[in-house]
């Protein structure tokens, strides 16, 4: 079995190459530890041979995860190639992550993307004279036409048996090479212990990398002279280490292409892209074509397409659950089997299954933004809104897809650049009031405040977003302390996006989702049905108000007091509300036992008053999301403890902020 | 003269770029060396980031970052 990294730059066309390479059998998981995703596939028609995709990054430096992960894995694991995608019309910045990954010494194959671009535009790259300069073989593609990509396979499959490292790497000049080469010899066999290719083992040091420091276990006295070595360099650059290895790979660089690359203009797609941009990040319409663009998609997604399918799904669901439910009744099935297939896993699985029309509908568009390079306009025009809270305008997009539903928005982070933010705005996100939250905000408002219910309403999603704010700045300055990633990012040229990419995109998301609906979530909803449809001599109850989840709900309901209501009905709509939002709604009026809306409104009174019934709003609003939000974040921060953890938190600011609104709100109002 | 405090439709050749850690590592790996030329292209509708032009790609980074970014020539394109 043989490995092939596939490394780049993002916006290099990775995945799309990776789309083309790959048939159907892909692995979609995530790096040990970190909630950076890993694909892994079967080269089409090599059965033996499995592509490795690697996260998007521009170098190897030791800051960010994604480019520690990228490296352990190319030193631990050595793969057998590392395919290099390099976008041609943005040469010489790609070839520095090249640069960097030749020191590796694993056999190497360049795929110089877009190159159908840069011809068309009468500019040439001379791709025989770029392999020789490099020492690696060179195979110019266009990946999204799929344009040598046999070649490619070719060349690939030739690299590996022949498995010949990159024999050049004397592209450092001058005094850093000196340096390198100083030290090179001088931790020779401690590189080759640890594992390291001792070239760039030396570079790292040169460059003053921490973890090769403590990998090589460097002694002092090697401290000392590498040190030593370095300050050499330093003074006679006038320059410190890390700019001094920086400037020395660009410059080798801008050597290449001034023999390598003809450039006379910028390409079609580049000017194309500033005519684009010109419109789209405009210094007043930017912003209003944004929010029109975000209305349209959440129009077409709750309204258009997605309530009409999310209907004809639901009356198939219901036709599914009747034609069961009649051949159980036919078979004469036991009771409590009966209500665990009807009541529990299809009334449950199915009412969480109902939202995938959305999600893949959502996930459509979002992919095309993405794709199209927009989504990369949206974090240049909302950065600053978000900045204050330790977050990046890239984090905008999924939090406003939570006002829809937390599940896609939790989904969407997976496109977060860093680590940090991902998991931060994870955290945020359902703070953003969603779209299944609605009736439950009905009925409370045309109960207790029929007067004021827009007012009520409105105050509700801005309460979400001012705690989301306050939580975002206590995060930062607590367990997201420490230097956040900084905001440098590249703005790629606006391409269509293809066909196959969006589809798959859809699919994956689908196929999650699908995954999580029998999983997580198919447990959840057997829990709670369980709790609810029986008491503690496990029998079953007829009327829920006997059941293991009422009493729980009374065991709980006095928690509640500081919130201004102690009513076992309420808590316990409080915890059936954890399948999906809606059932706070059904479980407060079956328990009430009620069945007009009239008389709905009447019961409560009896529960809340109007104060108190604010302060149980608030709680809805805030605590932790349903159980489909809860399986998606467990899923993209990777660990079931951080989302437990998260969901405790999300709990407990909904506590302490109701017991706030109610403790100030009696003050005035005298209770 | 620093990269943030020049206009949009302006250029300049870097010099030196200052900070530390995480940040400055990442403006030179992105290519933001001494001796290149940078121009800046637009700044963001609320007044920040900016957009840059350099090595025929387009970046983005907040101003804090650009006033890091010495230039010793500046010029209009």
């Amino acid at each position: 079995m043989s490995v092939i990294a596939l490394a780049g730059n993002q916006n290099s066309g990775k995945t799309t190459l990776y789309n083309k390479l790959t048939g159907s059998n892909q692995h979609v998981g995530n790096f040990p530890g970190v909630t950076i995703e890993k694909k892994e596939g079967q080269l089409k028609k090599y059965k033996d041979i499995s592509i490795v995709d690697l996260p998007g990054i521009y170098s190897l430096s030791p800051y960010t995860m994604e480019e520690v992960v990228t490296r352990d894995f190319l030193l631990k694991d050595k793969p057998d190639l590392i395919l290099n995608i390099v976008d041609a019309t943005n040469i010489e910045r790609n070839l520095y992550l090249t640069l960097q990954l030749m020191e590796l010494s694993i056999p190497m194959v360049i795929a110089l993307n877009m190159m159908d671009e840069v011809t068309a535009s009468g500019n040439s790259i001379d791709v025989q004279r770029l392999s020789s300069h490099l020492g690696i073989p060179v195979v110019p593609i266009s990946a999204s036409k799929g344009e040598g990509i046999p070649e490619l396979i070719d060349v690939v499959i030739r690299s590996i048996k022949e498995n010949s490292s990159p024999k050049k790497h004397d592209f450092c000049i001058g005094e850093v090479h000196k340096a390198i080469h100083s030290i090179s010899h001088l931790i020779y066999d401690q590189a080759e212990a640890a594992g390291y290719p001792p070239r760039f083992a030396a570079t790292k040091l040169v460059e003053g990398d921490g973890p090769t420091f403590k990998s090589l276990k460097i002694t002092e006295n090697q401290m000392h002279i590498i040190e030593h070595v370095v300050k050499d360099m330093e003074e006679a650059l006038k320059t410190d280490r890390e700019a001094a290895l920086a400037d020395m790979r660009y410059c080798y660089i801008e050597k290449i292409c001034s023999e390598a690359v003809v450039k006379k203009q910028e390409t079609k797609e580049q000017q194309r892209s500033e005519k684009i941009d010109e419109v789209l990040t405009h210094k007043y319409f930017g912003i209003p074509i944004f929010l029109g663009i975000m209305f349209f998609i959440f129009w077409m997604t709750f309204n258009v397409i997605g309530a009409p399918l999310q209907e004809v799904l639901e009356e198939g669901i219901a036709l599914f659950t009747e034609a069961t439910s009649n051949a159980m009744i036919a078979f004469d099935v036991s009771d409590w089997i009966y209500s665990l297939v009807i009541d529990g896993i299809y009334a449950g699985v199915g009412s969480v299954l109902s939202f995938l029309p959305l999600i893949v509908i959502l996930f459509f568009f979002l992919s095309l933004l993405e794709d199209s390079g927009y989504m990369a306009r949206v974090a240049f025009l909302m950065d600053k809104l978000l900045r204050k809270i330790g977050l990046s305008g890239r984090s905008f997009v999924p939090m406003l897809i939570g006002f829809g539903c937390s599940v896609p928005a939790i989904m969407a982070t997976r496109t977060l650049a860093s680590e940090r933010d991902r998991k931060m705005t994870i955290i945020l996100t359902p703070f953003m009031s969603c779209s299944a939250k609605l009736p439950i905000y009905g009925m409370i408002t045309v109960a207790f405040f029929p007067d004021n219910a827009a007012t009520v309403m409105i105050g509700l999603y801005i309460l979400g977003i001012a705690v989301a704010v306050l939580s975002g700045l206590l995060l930062k300055n607590t367990i997201f302390k420490g230097e956040p990633v900084p905001f440098v990012m590249e703005l790629p040229a606006y391409r269509i996006p293809t066909r196959r990419s969006v589809l798959i995109h859809m699919w994956e998301k689908a196929k999650d989702f699908i995954q999580r609906a029998f999983t997580v979530i198919f447990l959840g909803t057997i829990i709670i049905w369980f709790l609810q449809s029986f008491n503690w001599s496990f029998d079953m109850v007829e009327d829920s108000s006997n059941s293991i989840l009422a009493f729980l709900g009374s065991l709980v309901s006095p928690i509640f007091i500081p919130l201004g209501f102690n009513d076992w009905r309420a808590s316990t709509a409080l915890i059936t509300g954890l399948t999906a939002k809606e059932a706070v709604v059904s479980t407060l009026s079956v328990l009430t036992g009620v069945v007009t809306d009239v008389e709905l409104s009447e019961v409560l009174f009896t529960v809340f008053t109007p104060l108190s019934a604010f302060a149980f709003l608030t709680f809805t609003l805030l605590y932790m999301p349903c159980i489909a939000a809860f399986a998606a974040t467990k899923r993209e921060l990777n660990s079931m403890k951080y989302a437990i953890l998260t969901a405790l938190f999300q709990t407990a600011t909904a506590y302490v902020v109701g017991a706030i609104v109610y403790q100030i709100g009696s003050l005035f109002l005298g209770g | 003269m620093t990269l943030d405090s020049i206009k949009p439709g302006q250029g300049g050749v870097i010099s030196s770029i200052g900070g530390q850690g995480l940040l400055r590592r990442r403006l030179l790996d992105m290519g933001l060396t001494p001796n290149t030329r940078v121009r800046v292209r637009k700044v963001a509708p609320m007044g920040d980031p900016i957009e840059l032009s350099l090595r025929s790609y387009v970046l983005t980074i907040r101003k804090d970052e650009a006033a890091k970014i010495e230039l010793k020539e500046v010029f209009d394109i």
